[in-house]
């Protein structure tokens, strides 16, 4: 074989052998993207790279984000299952930090404790909520035994809950407490960014219903998008940037003691 | 969707709420790794540890240590066996286990660990044991009559020579098997110890001395239950204790579970000196969670009190029965001690809020399929196996029939 019919066979070769690839691993189940819900007709997922920003400041902790969460998932009810929730911290003069959750609570509950009068010692107090923090570098994924948890082209982390085989590996390694174990599929459970919605055109529903503008919801690969404009206005912080997750959960006017 | 939540797990979850102290995230209420994740660790750790003591035979050409090498392999298959099936049952969707097999993603440790297992199973543990038994299996199954020939004779691979020649080229396949076996233990327990050190999320688990302190741990229970083992059935069987044995058996645990210490207190050192952001919540896991399992039950009685037990046992002072006492007493020690590290490190390690700032508490279910009573069942079956294969195999055979075990 001259150089000629080398260069012209490897043409034809290479090629050849990613389609062959490429069809093998979509028979044998292993294409994430095959796993992933069914997008709008057009959609290309490598367009986009999704984040959200968290504007602590805005946030009243009015919990609807977790109530249109829960309603818009199927998340259970019950007060141990969360795909997104709100914290309260207190920061006292003593030094002392409170936190709670408030997303724990009953309506209720929360309404009877507006009432309380204000605690001097108190020096301020502020909501965090808190989500997935859809990391660049999941340990989530990294951990996986059967890839059953995966990182869609557009930057979202995902569980199919056909393959997952509920060992709780990935629950362990999630340094933010974001998973938990759906008690009625067995399978790892956490926020999608609501990518049923977003593939769609839609926002998260924890960001439609966010009154105060608090979530943002964008693209980051988008330059006139509403997520880089807040990443231009604001200093942002990430959730435990030692871990080198890579958070793409951005957070403006967060305070230190939030981990 | 109120009430889908099934009754028995929503009142555990609810008691282990109502101890919850300070702020914990709000999905680790859970325990996701309950007893059952505590079993796993501790049987394979035996495997690998039995295994290591019986290469000190084949290997390393101990021979004060010849009378248990075969209970030794005999115990590590025991516990193979059913090492896995904690996970197995741990599982979410069990079913589905096979997906690791089939699609293991390469990033991940815990994907290994069906490959290692079934290496370690069939690639060393089996190979060893036919080796072993074969010669003695042809020779019972001529002997024989019936059911029980067809079962030698299959247990032997229908294989029928028993020649000089072909006896030799077991033992010098079998020296081979276990000079492979060797980093083979080091690697299945080593690795088990990995799946806990490699999360950085958990800084009781994230350390990279894990999987050494898994190994030597491991090395030490499975050198102190095939002791027990062997006194145990010495009793049963009204045979004299080989003391020459007892007494190097003793000197390699003492020398384990000493350099076992070392280890695990230099852990406990780095992270004290190194004080990093988690320690303060650690200190508390440890004084408040865990001082009974890990101060009482882990070092002092289960590490320390052993360790000076063997230890006086080598000033030669004592008599043989006395030294009997002291081993069995030692060993039944250090077994609670590892099963302790066991939990102190499974169940410890899920005891402490992510968030540094709460600690949680594990309410374990009596009955169920992740309950104490499970546990049990799966800690004794490996003793049924090892009676059913004591019966199949008796490790006396050789010398009953008057030819001398290798």
């Amino acid at each position: 074989m001259n150089k000629r019919e080398f260069l012209k066979d490897a043409i034809i070769f290479f090629p050849a052998a990613g389609v062959c690839g490429a069809l093998a691993a979509q028979a044998a189940g292993n294409d994430p993207a095959t796993a992933a819900p069914k997008a709008t007709p057009g959609y290309d997922p490598t367009d986009h790279w999704y984040g959200m920003g968290v504007d602590v400041d805005k946030c009243i902790g009015c919990n609807r984000c977790v109530e249109a969460c829960k309603t818009e998932n199927n998340v259970p009810e019950e007060p141990f299952f969360f795909r997104t929730w709100i914290e309260r911290y207190s920061i006292h003069a003593d030094g002392e930090v409170k936190v709670e959750c408030i997303s724990t609570k009953t309506p209720e509950q929360r309404l009877a404790e507006q009432d309380q009068p204000v605690d001097p010692d108190v020096l301020r107090t502020f909501f965090v909520p808190k989500l997935c923090n859809q990391c660049a570098h999941p340990p989530c994924v990294q951990v996986c035994p059967v890839g059953a948890t995966f990182q869609t082209k557009d930057g979202v982390v995902l569980v199919d809950e056909k393959r997952c085989i509920g060992c709780r590996y990935c629950i362990q390694a999630c340094p933010y407490g974001a998973r938990y174990l759906n008690p009625l599929t067995k399978t790892a459970d956490k926020c999608t960014f609501c990518y049923h919605r977003i593939t769609k055109g839609l926002l998260p529903a924890c960001v439609e219903v966010c009154p105060t503008e608090a979530r943002i919801f964008g693209d980051l690969k988008g330059k006139a998008d509403r997520l880089v404009r807040f990443q231009r206005e604001n200093m942002i912080s990430v959730l435990k940037p030692d871990l080198n997750t890579e958070p793409k959960a951005l957070y403006a006017n967060l305070d230190g003691e939030v981990r | 969707m109120s009430g889908a939540v099934p009754t028995g797990l929503y009142e555990q979850l609810a008691s282990q709420l109502s101890q919850v102290t300070g702020f914990i995230y709000p999905n680790e209420v859970e325990t996701h790794w309950s007893i059952l994740i505590v079993v796993y660790p501790y049987l394979t750790g035996i495997v690998a540890g039995a295994f290591i003591l019986a290469s000190l035979v084949k290997v390393f050409n101990v021979v004060e240590v010849q009378p248990i090498y075969r209970l030794a392999l005999l115990t590590a298959l025991s516990f193979m066996l059913i090492a896995g099936m904690p996970l197995q049952l741990h599982l979410g969707h069990p079913e589905r286990a096979y997906e690791i097999f089939m699609t293991p993603q390469p990033t991940s440790a815990m994907a290994m660990f069906g490959f290692v297992y079934l290496w370690y199973l069939l690639g060393i543990l089996l190979i060893e044991v036919w080796l072993e038994y074969r010669e003695q299996l042809v020779l019972m199954a001529r002997q024989a009559a019936g059911l029980k020939k067809f079962l030698y004779r299959a247990l032997s691979l229908f294989s029928n020579d028993v020649s000089p020649e072909a006896v030799a080229w077991d033992h010098r396949t079998s020296r081979i098997v276990t000079i492979i076996g060797i980093p083979s233990a080091f690697l299945l327990h080593g690795y088990v110890g990995f799946i806990f050190g490699s999360i950085k999320a958990n800084p009781w688990w994230g350390s990279v001395l894990m999987p050494i302190v898994f190994l030597m741990s491991a090395i030490v229970s499975g050198i102190a239950m095939v002791m027990l083992v062997y006194m145990v059935i010495s009793l049963l069987r009204n045979q004299k204790l080989d003391m020459r044995c007892l007494d190097k058996v003793g000197l390699f645990l003492l020398v384990a579970i000493i350099v076992d210490f070392a280890l695990e207190g230099l852990d406990y050192i780095h992270r004290i000196y190194q004080s990093e952001e988690s320690i303060k919540i650690l200190g508390e896991l440890v004084s408040v969670k865990l001082f009974n399992s890990l101060v009482i039950m882990q070092v002092a009685l289960g590490m320390l009190l052993p360790m000076l037990i063997l230890s006086l046992v080598r000033s030669r002072r004592f008599n043989d029965d006395m030294r009997k006492i002291m081993y069995f007493v030692s060993v039944l020690l250090i077994q609670m001690g590892i099963f302790s590290m066991r939990w102190n490190v499974v169940i410890g390690g899920q005891l402490f809020s992510k968030s540094f700032r709460g600690l949680m508490a594990y309410k374990m279910e009596l009955t169920g399929m992740e309950s104490l009573l499970m546990a049990a069942v799966l800690l004794s079956l490996p003793f049924i196996i090892l009676a059913v294969l004591s019966w199949l195999l008796p490790a006396r055979w050789m010398e009953e029939h008057g030819r001398p075990a290798h």
